[in-house]
């Protein structure tokens, strides 16, 4: 398993570009919005957190449906499920790396953006905090859609069986912060947010590791 | 879903017994084992004991069903039918027609990292001999992705090798090597063997293996040449172990 993250991290690092695309994508959507709807304090501390939060939604699935596809074509995956930690251990393995160098970055990013949407600051710690809770969840879900649909052309089928199921994680995270935004208390969204994030964490690595068997048969 | 029955499938074994003063021990054993994909089969009824110090050349035309056969015993794909054992996923090293390399990696760390996820580490003395066994000493810090087709198929023997599981099945291994690697490869294999492993082998070349540790099976329809008429030298004497039925 820290062989295999080794590995995982070191690939990450070999190809930067994967990493940054989706960081990338994050900012330049959170920015269009502002643009797009003009210089409205009120409207966009009303639209910020829905914004963020469903931009850093896409911007985790942009960068995860070839999370096991190099690997499928160039033979590493048969190898990683046939060793000791079998398909588990990969599922861990990429399902971290993949947070740590997509979902870490938009969780550092997120509250220099909010400030085009003025959140106040309470609100803005509230939603790293939320997204820092909220952004291992989608990873998860990704990665789950990711071998769902490995070995498949095209990749909207991981987008529509991945979106409905992030609609809990969606809403309380920026539940959380619309509560934060507002002086409300964000104790509940936040729990429910860390519920969402514990279900998926007992449940999704064994699916997305049955689902990495059937695809290298 | 009807089955269209290859009725003329053909396995057969040829094999001699191995001239160890002891008893030689039964160390992989396939009973009656069927493949079906895509709703008919590709082998049936399929039977063999493979002994230490053994290795088994799975011969046989495209699409017979060799490459299937290998990774049932590697537990990639399901054993429905019939009975394996002997072939735990600890014990064996699978080597596929991908090399399961990473192109962004280099040989050195290609072969570092698969042996640590094997569950293997090698010192860093074992990593540059294992390197150097297979040639690519010179090119160890090079991307997998500047290595010619030959020099990834080493390092993928290397991994192999270097795993140090008791049952080899190897995809045609020989596949992109030069003669140097072929010679290589016979090596490695008789070393492997020697030191008591066993070995499946998908290939179309003759195993070039100076022992009489080699049994044959042929997959695949009976106009391919049977196993017992080929000339190999490293095939001794022929007994079928295997018959294959024509009917369900």
């Amino acid at each position: 398993m820290l062989a295999l993250l080794h590995r995982d991290l070191l690939l990450a690092a070999r190809r930067p570009a994967d990493a940054l695309g989706p960081l990338v994508f994050f900012a330049l959507v959170t920015c269009l919005f502002p643009l797009a709807i003009g210089p409205d304090p009120a409207l966009l501390a009303v639209l910020g957190p829905g914004v963020i939060w469903v931009a850093a939604l896409l911007a985790m699935l942009l960068s995860q449906y070839r999370l096991f596809e190099a690997d499928l074509a160039d033979g590493s995956l048969e190898q990683a499920v046939l060793a000791p930690g079998g398909a588990l251990a990969v599922v861990a393995a990429k399902t971290l790396t993949h947070w740590l160098s997509t979902g870490a970055p938009l969780v550092v990013a997120a509250p220099l953006l909010a400030l085009q949407y003025d959140l106040a600051p309470t609100a803005t710690g509230v939603l790293a905090l939320a997204l820092l809770i909220g952004t291992p969840a989608l990873s998860l879900l990704g990665a789950f859609g990711a071998a769902l649909t490995l070995g498949l052309r095209g990749h909207v089928l991981l987008a529509l069986i991945v979106l409905p199921l992030c609609v809990p994680t969606l809403i309380f995270g920026s539940g959380a912060t619309t509560a934060a935004q507002q002086g409300l208390a964000v104790g509940p969204q936040l729990s429910l947010l860390g519920a969402a994030l514990l279900v998926s964490l007992v449940t999704l690595p064994w699916a997305t590791a049955a689902a990495l068997r059937l695809a290298v048969e | 879903m009807a089955h269209r029955e290859r009725g003329d499938l053909d396995g057969r074994a040829d094999t001699e017994a191995p001239d160890a003063p002891d008893a030689p021990r039964r160390a992989l054993r396939v009973e009656r084992l069927g493949c079906a994909r895509g709703g008919r089969w590709l082998f049936r009824n399929l039977s063999f004991e493979l002994h230490t110090g053994q290795a088994l050349a799975l011969r046989g035309p495209n699409g017979s069903g060799k490459s299937s056969l290998l990774r049932q015993l590697a537990g990639l794909l399901p054993r429905e039918h019939g009975v394996v054992e002997g072939a735990a996923p600890a014990s064996l090293a699978y080597l596929a027609h991908q090399n399961g390399l990473s192109l962004d990696l280099s040989a050195r760390e290609n072969l570092a990292l698969a042996t640590r996820i094997g569950g293997h580490a090698l010192s860093p003395a074992a990593l540059e001999t294992a390197l150097e066994e297979v040639g690519l000493r010179q090119a160890a810090a090079m991307p997998a992705r500047r290595l010619s087709q030959g020099q990834r198929r080493r390092l993928a023997l290397a991994r192999v090798r270097a795993s140090a599981r008791p049952l080899w099945l190897l995809d045609e291994p020989t596949a992109a090597l030069d003669g140097d690697g072929e010679q290589v490869f016979a090596r490695l294999l008789t070393a492997h063997l020697e030191a008591g492993g066993l070995a499946v082998v998908a290939t179309h070349q003759p195993l070039a293996l100076p022992l009489p540790r080699c049994i044959a099976l042929t997959l695949g329809p009976a106009s391919s040449r049977p196993a017992s008429s080929r000339p190999d030298p490293d095939i001794a004497s022929a007994t079928a172990v295997s018959a294959m039925e024509s009917a369900p």
